[in-house]
């Protein structure tokens, strides 16, 4: 990847930007709870910079929940969250700022801002977030769009999009950021069939171009095999087997995953 | 009863003076309850109880006591704590404060109808909890509110005659005084009910047309 690519990280935006694969994301203990239901269940993981991690397992089962702890829309009720060295739970506001600014996320509805054109959703957090310039911004937000093959459609309304080109702008505004973890949670599942294809394009390519560490929740269990570096498959707020998508795929060992497997497949 | 177009005649030119109060009453009083009532409904969303507990009560009591209960108090009972305004302004101010704990509501049912989606986008680009406000939540509210709230604005117009109460001299106040003084009550009353009418009902279309295009 050469320097001047979009995606390439920003040597002033982190301070300590992380070692390739040195441990980049740390759950200990988590425990979440929603009312008596328990959805993690002192849940203890880690994720490397630059790997490509795919979450799967039945609905449920604390995938999700998990993206939205690390994404702060949620706070853990026990346990540890640690990012880049730096800790995301417990701590105050002011340093919970400071670790999100490195995860970025795309969601499941896409998310864009209906009052903004495709171009102002994809510069407004770099502007008033990272202070660039209107015109560095929209400089990244071009680039970014070409990236996802939407360089024609800055000045859109959102609305005016289809289901794929909206997740394809909300890809580019979640990269504009430049976060060091994308995260993306089931981000085809609320496409038509036909447009899947195109998402999960542009997210390979991301995959296969940049040191982007991703964490994925996904139904797609070929594009889970296609990029990822590791799968984690969960159960009732566990992760009862990990391993190359090579080894889960074609070998699970767990009874469980065989079966998830097979009703997905 | 006879129909007389030169006492039509006479009174227009009071007409005017009270047409143009009641349009002032009217523009000032939307204004103050378009910004108070965001006021209150952004208030009302702080996580301190100290702070939503005294205006739940203060905006509950004033939406559920008449509004001319409310004009009579602030004309004649602030001026015994030396605290006077002209009758205009103290009618104007009434009618502003007594709405915006509706257009509270309205602006509350805004905010609650933008999608949770929008915020947790906002807080994955860590917008700032103000910049949030300003250019995600907001904008999409009032886009939703701006009928209903045009909808109360043709409540007010229709509560302005109230203000004669305080001495206010609007159209209906213009209307009494010219009555009383050639005793000709039909032709005065029926302009200004042409008036309202006239002001009202193309008012309320031009709010269902925007509801249609705003709404979705």
């Amino acid at each position: 990847m050469s320097a001047d690519t979009p995606l390439m990280k920003d040597p002033d935006a982190h301070a300590n930007p992380p070692v390739d694969g040195a441990e980049l994301i740390r759950f200990d203990k988590v425990t979440k709870r929603f009312g008596s239901n328990t959805v993690l269940d002192g849940l203890d993981f880690r994720v490397d910079s630059g790997k490509h991690v795919t979450l799967i397992g039945p609905s449920g089962s604390g995938k999700t929940t998990i993206l939205r702890l690390l994404m702060t829309l949620a706070k853990p009720d026990e346990g540890t969250i640690t990012v880049a060295g730096d800790r995301l739970f417990p701590a105050d506001e002011k340093q919970i700022r400071e670790v999100r600014k490195k995860i970025g996320m795309v969601f499941q509805q896409f998310n864009l801002f209906p009052n903004m054109s495709v171009l102002r959703n994809i510069t407004e957090a770099p502007v008033t977030v990272l202070g660039l310039s209107k015109d560095e911004a929209e400089a990244r937000a071009r680039e970014l769009l070409d990236l996802v093959g939407l360089a024609d459609k800055c000045d859109e309304r959102p609305s005016r999009l289809s289901g794929g080109q909206q997740q394809r702008v909300a890809i580019a505004r979640a990269l504009a950021m430049r976060p060091q973890v994308l995260l993306l949670d089931e981000v085809t599942s609320a496409l038509d069939p036909e447009l899947v294809a195109g998402v999960l394009d542009v997210l390979r390519d991301i995959a296969h171009t940049t040191d982007i560490t991703m964490l994925c929740v996904t139904h797609e269990m070929n594009f889970a095999r296609d990029i990822s570096d590791q799968v984690l498959m969960f159960d009732s707020g566990r992760v009862i087997e990990a391993g190359s998508p090579e080894k889960i795929f074609s070998d699970p060992e767990h009874d469980r995953t065989r079966e998830f497997l097979s009703a997905v497949l | 009863m006879t129909w007389d177009w030169s006492a039509v005649g006479d009174f227009m030119p009071h007409f005017w003076d009270g047409l143009l109060v009641t349009l002032q009453a009217l523009a000032l009083g939307s204004l103050i309850s378009f910004a108070l009532g965001l006021v209150w409904a952004l208030l009302m969303r702080t996580p301190t109880r100290w702070v939503r507990w005294p205006i739940g009560v203060v905006t509950e009591f004033i939406r559920n006591t008449p509004l001319l209960v409310q004009l009579f108090f602030l004309f004649y009972v602030l001026p015994e704590w030396n605290i006077t305004f002209s009758a205009l302004t103290t009618g104007v101010v009434a009618i502003g404060l007594h709405y915006s704990t509706y257009t509270m509501q309205v602006y509350r049912a805004g905010i609650e109808g933008v999608p949770p989606g929008q915020w947790e986008a906002a807080t994955a680009l860590s917008l700032p909890v103000r910049r949030t406000w300003t250019a995600v939540i907001l904008p999409q509210a009032i886009r939703r509110v701006v009928p209903a709230l045009g909808n109360y604005v043709i409540s007010m117009l229709k509560d302005t005659p109230l203000l004669m109460a305080i001495t206010v001299l609007d159209m209906l106040g213009e209307a009494r005084l010219y009555s009383q003084q050639h005793f000709q009550f039909t032709e005065p009353l029926t302009v200004i009910g042409v008036a309202f009418i006239l002001i009202s009902y193309p008012a309320s279309l031009l709010m269902r047309a925007l509801e249609r295009r705003l709404v979705r």
